[in-house]
């Protein structure tokens, strides 16, 4: 094994490096903050020499995905990165691409959602393309951005997978935050992760295959049935590559990861950057002998179900804790963890909290106020108000 | 957990002097984390940003509110910005200026100078109307706050500034020697 080299990188930084270690053979891209530096990194990449790949410069987000969509699907080895208005302007282009079953790996900076204007951390653009099809990773830190890039290419190109792979970085809080890392030698990550072989043959005369054809009503169902099995079956692979890293590299992922779950009467639930803070948090509040613990969502897409069900069903209270929100219903993982909890006998009392919309920070404070409410919800029995918003601006609510 | 605060305007290098010594510390084998104020920056307005050292593994993601030490790159802003809002009791304030540290009343601060702006002029950072003085100044804070060595940030303006390293170390070293207030 070669040596990791240490050094002091921002989160676009920490990303393109992980991609460019990857060999990606194409790099079409559409500049936006926060995630400028990542083409910008890519283009310097290449004009240096450091990297042999084809930057394709496009006039939208749009044209990005779809030049994206094309180089895969020519058997190119593909990476992209964009956020926000720009994931949305994506958004059909994202169905096809996961659609067209093509391995494309994308670094967001997650970012808030248009109107009104805001350019800072929320998940709202990732979390409107959740049913697109492609697998999203949520990163923690600049370290795991890098990792789970290189992750990403190996779980999306596996030939039981086959799908797109979004990894998400919080807008500034990572993307322009500098941080250590450690950086894998280029010939371990070779070892990784082998050149993107292609399950079909692709342009080429003597294996004739055709992609993104038309599928009327008798096939159209079945090319979604296989779509959705693959993204089932992402889920063990997932777990084969994270632990094939880990033995590699020494740093353990794992679709949910927990601290000080074991006897925790309360479970915040978290993703992304904040669950560093809830993690000081839980450990401020275990020294007033709060029994609180984290559970960190990692990969939301495929849903980790059944490790959250393990991990959750021992807790008296779960906090669900949000940077999104679907108007007219709940945050999106509060949902989608009701569903996994709704069969089951043993289950924990649920509880949303809204926050951290358009960059509003989520401080240690705010993991207390949300330990507090929960605990109320457990001395109570029972969840009168499902959903919550804190960290509220008084002063604007007035 | 030491937590620093750099206030500069748009173009003087307030973000670079952050990033510079949150990697000298590094370079010491502390972890550490550097940012800007989240948003939008603009030439010649008020800008902050935000640096963390500490010998454990950071984890905590927040903004900086309670600073131990705040860093002012430019004289011009203590009538516009409140710079000791949040600084700890008996914090370290270091100034850009050639006042003696004694004519400014920041309560319990503690307050040190270093005319950072003559001495990025005398070397040729930036020019006499817009100096660049953010290596001048982390000269001063390693003497101020010694939670850095100066060699450490010799080593930090070579991999961050990139350009004329030698005069931006000479710079560092020269507003070590010359900050009062120690």
């Amino acid at each position: 094994m070669g040596e990791q080299i240490s050094m002091t990188v921002k989160g676009n930084m920490a990303t393109a490096l992980g991609a460019k270690l990857c060999r990606p053979n194409v790099v079409p891209a559409y500049p936006i903050t926060p995630s400028t530096l990542f083409p910008e990194k890519m283009s310097e990449f290449i004009a240096d020499g450091e990297l042999d790949a084809s930057m394709i410069n496009v006039e939208s987000e749009h044209s990005a995905m779809s030049a994206c969509i094309g180089a895969s699907a020519t058997g190119a080895r593909v990476v992209t990165a964009s956020a926000s208005q720009g994931v949305a302007l994506m958004h059909e282009m994202l169905f096809i691409a996961a659609g067209m079953r093509l391995p494309i790996v994308m670094a967001v900076g997650n970012r808030a959602l248009s109107a009104p204007i805001n350019i800072w951390c929320d998940h709202q653009d990732t979390i409107a393309s959740r049913d697109s099809g492609c697998l999203q990773f949520y990163a923690e830190n600049n370290q795991e951005g890098l990792d789970l890039m290189i992750n990403a290419f190996r779980i999306g190109e596996d030939h039981r997978v086959l799908l797109p792979v979004m990894v998400g970085i919080d807008a500034f809080v990572l993307t322009h935050t500098m941080e250590a890392v450690k950086v894998p030698a280029q010939e371990d990550v070779d070892d990784f992760l082998p050149p993107y072989k292609p399950k079909y043959g692709i342009l080429d005369h003597r294996e004739p295959a055709t992609f993104g054809s038309f599928a009327p009503p008798e096939y159209y169902q079945e090319f979604k049935y296989e779509q959705t099995k693959a993204m089932e079956k992402s889920s063990e692979v997932i777990d084969e590559v994270f632990a094939d890293y880990a033995e590699r590299f020494g740093r353990e992922y794992c679709k949910v990861s927990t601290f000080q779950c074991e006897d925790a009467d309360i479970i915040l639930l978290t993703m992304g950057s904040m669950s560093g803070t809830a993690r000081e948090a839980i450990r401020k509040m275990r020294g007033d002998g709060k029994k609180v613990g984290l559970a960190k969502l990692t990969v939301y897409r495929p849903f980790p179900e059944a490790e959250l069900r393990e991990i959750l069903s021992k807790a008296k209270a779960v906090a669900v804790v949000e940077r999104n929100i679907s108007p007219g219903s709940t945050g999106a993982i509060y949902a989608e963890l009701a569903g996994a909890f709704i069969n089951q006998k043993k289950k924990p009392l649920l509880k949303n909290f809204i926050t951290g919309l358009g960059g509003r920070d989520i401080l240690v404070e705010t993991f207390r106020e949300i330990y507090e409410k929960t605990l109320e919800v457990v001395k109570a029995g029972e969840v009168k108000e499902p959903m919550e918003w804190v960290a509220m601006n008084e002063e604007v609510m007035r | 957990m030491y937590e620093v605060r750099f206030h500069g305007r748009g173009g003087q290098g307030a973000v670079t002097a952050a990033n510079t010594l949150a990697d000298a510390a590094f370079r010491e084998g502390k972890d550490v984390q550097a940012f800007p104020m989240f948003g939008v920056e603009r030439r010649g307005a008020p800008v902050n940003a935000f640096t963390r050292i500490d010998e454990e593994r950071i984890d905590i993601k927040t903004q900086i509110y309670e600073p131990d030490a705040v860093v002012v790159l430019d004289a011009s802003l203590l009538d516009v910005v409140d710079v000791t809002n949040g600084l700890k009791p008996g914090g370290i304030l270091i100034l850009n200026s050639s006042k003696e540290p004694g004519s400014f009343d920041y309560g319990d601060a503690k307050v040190y100078t270093v005319d950072a702006t003559s001495i990025a002029v005398d070397n040729r950072l930036g020019t006499e109307t817009n100096p660049i003085v953010n290596t001048a100044i982390l000269g001063a804070y390693s003497r101020v706050v010694g939670n850095v060595k100066l060699e450490s940030i010799f080593e930090a303006i070579t991999m961050n500034v990139p350009v004329k390293v030698e005069n931006n170390q000479k710079a560092a070293k020269e507003a070590y020697e010359k900050v009062k207030g120690v």
